[in-house]
């Protein structure tokens, strides 16, 4: 029997405020994944997102692509994330999920990784260019048999009829991704984003909603949050870890992650 | 077996529409609209009369003696090099700007590689007075400048992708992203059989014109529609499919697709699909893909920019996978000889990636009563700088 997933656990304990922070696996240097997902988690952020880089990542835009390309000549592989999770969570206790596109999965087998997706504590994915249909008919039975969670987005584009199925197939959270965009494209939250927040609200749909793509700083937070369970937070992070001082890089990262609380946070001076 | 595409827009086991959700609305809307569109009456009489008017069709099936006896066999050029542009792509550009016309849209963004498609966007755009944004990798802008200067010209805004490895596929990606940032006023014109559903069958659609003229035009000229051997180059495969199109269901043609060998299949600077793929998902699309043990897409090589893509159509790799497709590779330097050849027999110079379908007459058998069908997807102006560096003439 599986336990109660650490996805769950959060969702049940907590309702609001929740977040999430993305970051590129082997970025800025290779063995920085842990040490990283380490700090998010002394920081205060509620789940972890690992970004597994793809040399052609179309809903990202230019942050994300840019970690990923330096992921990717660092040496960075599926194989190696593997090896650098294995021992996560003797220091990792937060929900860990991964983030990338289907192929590399394909080429290192879709069962194989799933089955190492449970091995080293992985809770769930998400996979932009794996559509609702297509993961029903060839990933949900892989997915579920290794305990992972798959969580779909949702746009502003979205219908209210497909939004209602995408929650009916979802087991942990739906990601609301803020406007039409790639991520990092816009930044702040607009009212007709609000509006669209708001709209979807009131579906009264039954997973948790987080909102991504575009969220930056506390105020975008605060606003993202007042509509949803909480929100992620990506390419703003990467560009901290960009121009993070190395010798202090958790510092940094703790010190980003209390200002998306706390308002607390010089953005100009680090993002 | 039958070739065709089904519901859920799969040849096989190879397409589909593996697009982030952001997507989802463009594409289900496309895929439920455009077969009533195009085969609305109006639609289909205005496509046939600017392909007619505008482009210049039919386009000659032209015999070429000495071509056929040098190689001993009855050889017909189709010549979409004669289309306006200079290229097969344009068949498709006009059929999808109709088609963004009915549906509403305000906008035209397109990816380019070696710049033919991108130049026949910016003249359809022009065409109809719409806002046209290309999209192309950094290094083929510098490779193909005239062609950067002639959609300028056609009133077209040029981008450069200048991610990744800076050519076809990065101008894709980024063509891909703007569409995401504009879903609703926007229509995303792909240049070949690729993507997701429904583009591919959508586009081989707009190409079948050139197999439907080869069956009339054969009929007149031997007294038979199909003739023992079509072959065409396949970068994505747009020629190709559309030179096929009408016989992929008629086992007595032999469909024969040359792809770019680069430098060599076992070189490292290679676009030989077939041989060097495997099973993988870029673009929206399930297909061959040219990547390394860890899924990660490798930057192809050849010659022509227009062949210089890591995957194929899904119903190439559809058509290779259950055998009905011969591929043969065509090394560069193949390719230039037998383009040098063709200008010299025939007085005709094709583009680098048509000459690649002509120098696949050496890699393949046949016998002199054979009546092959070459299709020459595009004259070789575009590319006179590559000749002239290559000297051998
Ligand atoms: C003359 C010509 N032939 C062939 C191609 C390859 O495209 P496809 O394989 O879609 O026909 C191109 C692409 O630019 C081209 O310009």
């Amino acid at each position: 029997m599986m336990k109660t997933s650490r996805i769950d656990h959060l969702f049940k304990d907590k309702q609001e405020n929740i977040l999430a922070i993305y970051f590129t696996a082997g970025y800025p240097e290779l063995e920085d994944t842990v040490p990283v997902m380490e700090a998010i988690e002394e920081g205060g952020a509620d789940i972890i997102e690992v970004g597994m880089p793809f040399s052609d990542p179309v809903a990202d835009g230019p942050t994300i692509q840019e970690s990923n390309k330096i992921a990717l000549d660092n040496g960075m592989s599926l194989k190696k994330l593997f090896e650098q999770l294995a021992k996560m969570r003797e220091t990792v206790t937060l929900p860990v999920i991964l983030m990338g596109y289907l192929n590399p999965i394909i080429q290192y087998g879709v069962e194989e990784f799933c089955k190492k997706c449970q091995e080293v504590g992985v809770d769930g994915l998400i996979l932009p260019d794996l559509p609702m249909q297509q993961y029903l008919e060839e990933y949900k039975d892989i997915f579920s048999q290794y305990g992972l969670k798959n969580t779909f987005l949702i746009s502003p584009q979205t219908s209210e009829e497909r939004i209602k199925a995408i929650d009916q197939n979802s087991d942990g959270f739906i990601y609301m991704v803020s406007s039409h965009s790639i991520t990092g494209a816009k930044s702040g939250i607009s009212e007709e984003q609000e509006r669209y927040f708001e709209r979807v609200a009131e579906l009264g749909i039954q997973n948790p909603r987080l909102i991504g793509f575009g969220i930056s700083d506390h105020e975008s937070f605060g606003k993202a949050s007042k509509h949803a369970h909480g929100a992620i937070i990506g390419s703003a992070f990467i560009k901290v870890l960009n121009n993070a001082d190395r010798a202090n890089l958790k510092r940094d990262i703790g010190n980003f992650i209390k200002g998306i609380k706390n308002g607390e946070y010089d953005y100009t001076s680090k993002a | 077996m039958k070739i065709e595409v089904d519901k859920n827009g799969f040849y096989g086991k190879f397409g589909g529409a593996y697009i982030p959700e952001m997507l989802y609305p463009n594409i289900e809307e496309l895929k439920e609209k455009y077969l009533g569109i195009i085969e609305d009456e109006d639609f289909k009489k205005k496509f046939s009369e600017l392909l007619r008017d505008y482009v210049g069709r039919p386009t000659p099936l032209y015999f070429a003696a000495r071509l056929s006896e040098k190689y001993k066999a009855k050889i017909y050029l189709k010549r979409e090099d004669l289309c306006h542009t200079g290229a097969h792509k344009v068949n498709n550009t006009i059929g999808q700007i109709l088609l963004a016309q009915k549906l509403g849209k305000k906008r035209i963004i397109a990816e380019t590689g070696a710049g033919q498609h991108g130049v026949a966007t910016a003249t359809v755009c022009a065409l109809m007075g719409m806002e046209c944004t290309v999209y192309m990798g950094e290094v083929d802008m510098e490779r193909q400048k005239p062609n950067v200067e002639r959609m300028k010209l056609l009133g077209a805004t040029v981008v450069p992708a200048t991610s990744g490895s800076k050519t076809l596929k990065d101008a894709t990606n980024e063509a891909m992203r703007q569409w995401i940032n504009n879903p609703v006023d926007t229509h995303y014109i792909i240049g070949s059989v690729v993507g997701p559903h429904p583009y591919p069958e959508m586009v081989a659609r707009f190409q079948s014109v050139i197999s439907e003229e080869i069956k009339i035009q054969l009929k007149e000229k031997e007294g038979r529609e199909n003739p023992d051997i079509v072959i065409a180059c396949v970068g994505g495969g747009s020629n190709a499919a559309g030179a096929f199109y009408h016989y992929y269901n008629s086992p007595d043609v032999r469909l024969v697709a040359a792809e770019a060998a680069g430098l060599g299949i076992s070189s490292g600077k290679s676009a030989a699909t077939t041989v060097l793929g495997k099973l993988g998902i870029l673009h929206g699309s399930r297909t061959l893909l040219m990547q390394t043990e860890d899924g990660q897409v490798v930057e192809p090589h050849s010659i022509s920019a227009g062949l210089d893509y890591p995957g194929i159509g899904p119903v190439h790799a559809h058509l290779f996978d259950v055998g009905r497709g011969e591929f043969v590779a065509v090394e560069d330097k193949d390719a230039m000889k037998a383009g040098v050849e063709l200008s010299k027999l025939e007085g005709i110079i094709p583009a680098i990636e048509s000459a690649h379908a002509i120098h696949a007459l050496n890699q393949i058998k046949y016998g002199p009563d054979d009546v092959i069908v070459i299709n020459l997807s595009g004259r070789g102006d575009k590319d006179l700088e590559t000749y002239i560096k290559w000297g051998e003439y």
